[in-house]
C-alpha cells in the first residue's frame, strides 16, 4: 500500500509533483501513466525517499519509507535512471546489496538464474545491453521479496521476449496480493498489464480509475461520412443533443454522439448521397493522448511520433 | 533464457538493516571493483618502491656527494619520501569511493537499501580508514627496513628503529595516510563529483601551503602549521621546526579536520536530495 497526500516538489522555480494524491491498493497491477516529464520518476523518487518532497506526505505500507527497518523487504524498486556501478559484476551487485540486510547469497544466485543473467553475472555491468540492465534492475528490485514493487518504465530496452517475461512477472506478483505500481508512458502498454490507472500530466493528477473504466470511456465511436453534400448533411446532423460534428476536409464529416444506421436513415429521408458511412473506434492511446493533450510538457512537432 | 517464470521462492527474513551489515556491503563494493584494487596497490608499490629507489640512489652516489648533500640526505626521510606521493592515490580513491556512485547513480540503490544514509557514510570510512591502515601499516614497515638494508654500507645514514621518535614517525606516516583517505572522502561526500573532490583536496593540500609563503613572515609562521597539511605533517616528522606543532598536536589537529569535514559531509547527505 502506497498513499500519497498532497506530494508536491519544486526543484528551484520548476514545480515538478503538483498537490498529488493517490492510494496504490495491494493485489492488483496500478498503472501510472503520464507523458514523459509529467512527473513519474519524481514521484518515485519521493516514495524512496530519495528526495524529500516540499510539502505533502507519502508513506509505504503505513511508514515513511525512511523509516522501515528493512526497506528491501518492504519496497523493490526498479528506477528509470541507471543506478548501478559500471566497474562491479551484476553478481558483486546485489551480493553487496542483499549484504545490507543479511539476505543469503543462494537468493542472490536464485535472482541471477530467475531474471536470465546467469551467462553474464560476472561480467562488469557497464558492459550490459539496456536490456540486461532492466533485468539486473528487477533482480534488485525482488532482492527482499518485498511487500511492495515499484518499478519506472521496466519494460524500457526490452526486447519482446523480455517484455512478455515482464507482464508475467507483474500480474504473478500482483496475484500473490502485493503492490504493484509501475510507472509507463505508454498507454498500449498498461491497458496489457495494469488493473488500476493512475494518470498524471505536469504533475497533476489528470484521472484515477480502474483500466476497465478508462476504456469504456476511451472507446466511443466516431462515424465517418464522405458525401458530395456534407454541408447539408452537417446542418441536418447538428439539430440533436449531444452531436459533435468536425469537417476535417471538403466532403468528409466525423460524427460523435449518432450511430451509423441513424446518420444513414436521416440521410435517405433528405435524398442525401452517401459515398461511405464507417464506424470508426478512438484508440486507448488517443484516449490517453486527448486526455494529456495540454498537460504535455514538450510537444513533439509530429504527434505521430508520440502514438509511435 | 526461459520466458515465463511465475511465482518467485519466499524468503526467510533475515531482520533489518545494521551498521555491521552495511559495513559487509561496504566491503564488498571496495574489494569488487578493479580500479579499486589498482589504486590502492599503486598506493603500496609507492610507499614502498620509491623509498627503495631513492635509498639505491643515494648508496650508489655517495662517493660522489659533497658535504651539503649528504647532510641533506636525512634516512628517514628516505624511509619516508613515499608517504608524501602515495598520499595521493589515497585521496583520489577516497574521493572515488563516494563520488562514483554518484557519477555512476550506484547511489541511488546505495541509499534505497539504507535510506537513513548515515550508516553508509560511517560504514565507508570505516572500510576505508581500515584498509588503507592495514595496507600501509606494512608498506612503511617495509620501507624503513628495506631502505635501511639498501644502505647498510654507510654507517651514518643508519638509524635503529628504537632511536627516539622513529617508530612513531613510521607509525605516523601509515596514520597520516589513513587520515588522508578520510578527509578525501569527507570531500568526495560534501563536493559529489571526482573532479571537485580532487580539485578541492589539492587545493588544500598542495596549492594554498606554498602560497602562505607570500604572506608576511610573522603571518605565516602563525598560520601555516595549523594547516591540515602541515598538522598531518608532523606524524611522520622525526624533528619539528621552530613553529611547527608537536607530532601529538598536530595528529589530533588533522584528526580534528578530518571529523569536521566528516560531520559537514554527515549533514549534507542527510539534508540533500540525492
Amino acid at each position: 500500500m502506497i498513499e500519497a497526500v498532497g506530494l508536491t516538489k519544486d526543484y528551484g522555480e520548476k514545480r515538478a509533483v503538483d498537490d498529488l494524491s493517490f492510494a496504490v491498493r495491494p493485489g492488483i497491477v496500478t498503472g501510472f501513466l503520464g507523458p514523459n516529464g509529467s512527473g513519474k520518476s519524481t514521484t518515485m523518487r519521493l516514495i524512496l525517499g530519495l528526495d524529500r518532497p516540499t510539502r505533502g506526505d507519502v508513506t509505504v505500507n503505513g511508514k515513511h519509507y525512511r523509516d522501515h527497518q528493512a526497506p528491501l523487504h518492504e519496497v523493490g524498486a526498479l528506477l528509470e535512471a541507471r543506478s548501478v556501478h559500471t566497474g562491479r559484476s551484476a553478481l558483486n551487485h546485489l551480493r553487496a546489496l542483499a549484504q545490507t540486510h543479511g539476505i543469503p547469497r543462494r537468493r542472490v544466485d536464485e535472482l541471477i538464474d530467475r531474471v536470465g543473467l546467469h551467462d553474464v553475472a560476472r561480467k562488469r555491468a557497464g558492459q550490459f545491453s539496456l536490456g540486461m540492465g532492466q533485468r539486473l534492475g528487477i533482480a534488485s528490485a525482488l532482492l527482499g521479496d518485498p511487500q511492495t514493487l515499484l518499478l519506472d518504465e521496466p519494460v524500457n530496452g526490452l526486447d519482446p521476449e523480455g517484455i512478455h517475461w515482464i507482464r508475467h512477472l507483474l500480474k504473478g506478483l500482483a496475484a500473490e496480493g502485493r503492490t504493484v505500481f509501475v510507472s509507463s508512458h505508454l498507454m498500449s502498454e498498461m491497458a496489457l498489464t495494469a488493473d488500476h490507472l493512475i494518470v498524471v500530466g505536469r504533475g497533476k493528477l489528470i484521472a484515477d480509475t480502474s483500466v476497465d473504466d478508462f476504456v469504456r470511456r476511451a472507446s466511443g465511436f466516431v462515424v465517418l461520412v464522405r458525401s458530395p453534400q456534407a454541408t447539408r448533411l452537417a446542418e441536418l446532423v447538428r439539430g440533436g443533443d449531444d452531436v459533435v460534428v468536425d469537417s476535417p476536409e471538403p466532403g468528409v464529416l466525423e460524427i460523435e454522439g449518432l450511430g451509423t444506421e441513424q446518420i444513414g436513415e436521416l440521410a435517405a429521408e433528405h435524398g442525401i448521397v452517401l459515398h461511405e458511412l464507417t464506424q470508426r473506434h478512438a484508440s486507448l492511446e488517443q484516449a490517453f493522448m486527448d486526455l494529456t493533450r495540454d498537460e504535455v510538457e514538450y510537444k513533439p512537432f509530429d504527434t505521430e511520433e508520440a502514438v509511435a | 533464457m526461459s520466458a515465463v517464470t511465475p511465482a518467485l521462492p519466499t524468503l526467510q527474513r533475515s531482520g533489518r538493516v545494521t551498521q555491521t551489515r552495511v559495513i559487509g556491503s561496504e566491503w564488498t563494493k571496495l574489494v569488487s571493483v578493479r580500479s579499486t584494487r589498482w589504486s590502492l596497490f599503486a598506493a603500496v608499490l609507492l610507499t614502498i618502491g620509491l623509498p627503495l629507489l631513492f635509498a639505491a640512489v643515494t648508496s650508489s652516489h655517495w662517493g660522489s656527494m659533497g658535504a651539503h648533500e649528504r647532510a641533506d640526505r636525512h634516512p628517514l626521510d628516505i624511509a619516508l619520501a613515499g608517504v608524501n606521493v602515495s598520499q595521493l592515490a589515497i585521496a583520489v580513491l577516497g574521493v572515488l569511493t563516494i563520488t562514483a556512485e554518484y557519477s555512476t547513480g550506484m547511489i541511488r540503490s546505495t541509499l534505497i537499501a539504507v535510506p537513513r544514509r548515515l550508516p553508509v557514510l560511517w560504514a565507508k570510512s570505516i572500510v576505508y580508514a581500515v584498509v588503507a591502515l592495514a595496507l600501509m601499516v606494512p608498506s612503511v614497515l617495509v620501507a624503513f627496513a628495506g631502505s635501511q638494508a639498501i644502505l647498510s654500507r654507510h654507517h651514518i645514514l643508519q638509524i635503529a628503529f628504537s632511536h627516539p621518535g622513529v617508530a612513531r614517525s613510521v607509525f605516523g606516516g601509515a596514520v597520516y595516510l589513513m587520515l588522508v583517505g578520510i578527509f578525501a572522502l569527507a570531500l568526495g561526500a560534501i563536493t559529489r563529483n571526482t573532479a571537485g573532490g580532487i580539485a578541492v583536496f589539492a587545493a588544500i593540500f598542495f596549492v594554498i601551503p606554498p602560497l602562505m609563503n607570500i604572506l608576511p613572515t610573522s603571518w605565516n609562521n602563525a598560520i601555516t602549521p595549523y594547516l591540515p597539511s602541515e598538522a598531518g605533517r608532523q606524524l611522520f616528522s622525526l624533528t619539528q621546526d621552530a613553529h611547527a606543532l608537536s607530532p601529538a598536536a598536530g595528529g589530533i589537529l588533522f584528526a580534528g579536520y578530518c571529523a569536521v569535514a566528516i560531520a559537514i559531509a554527515a549533514a549534507l547527505l542527510v539534508r540533500r536530495d540525492a
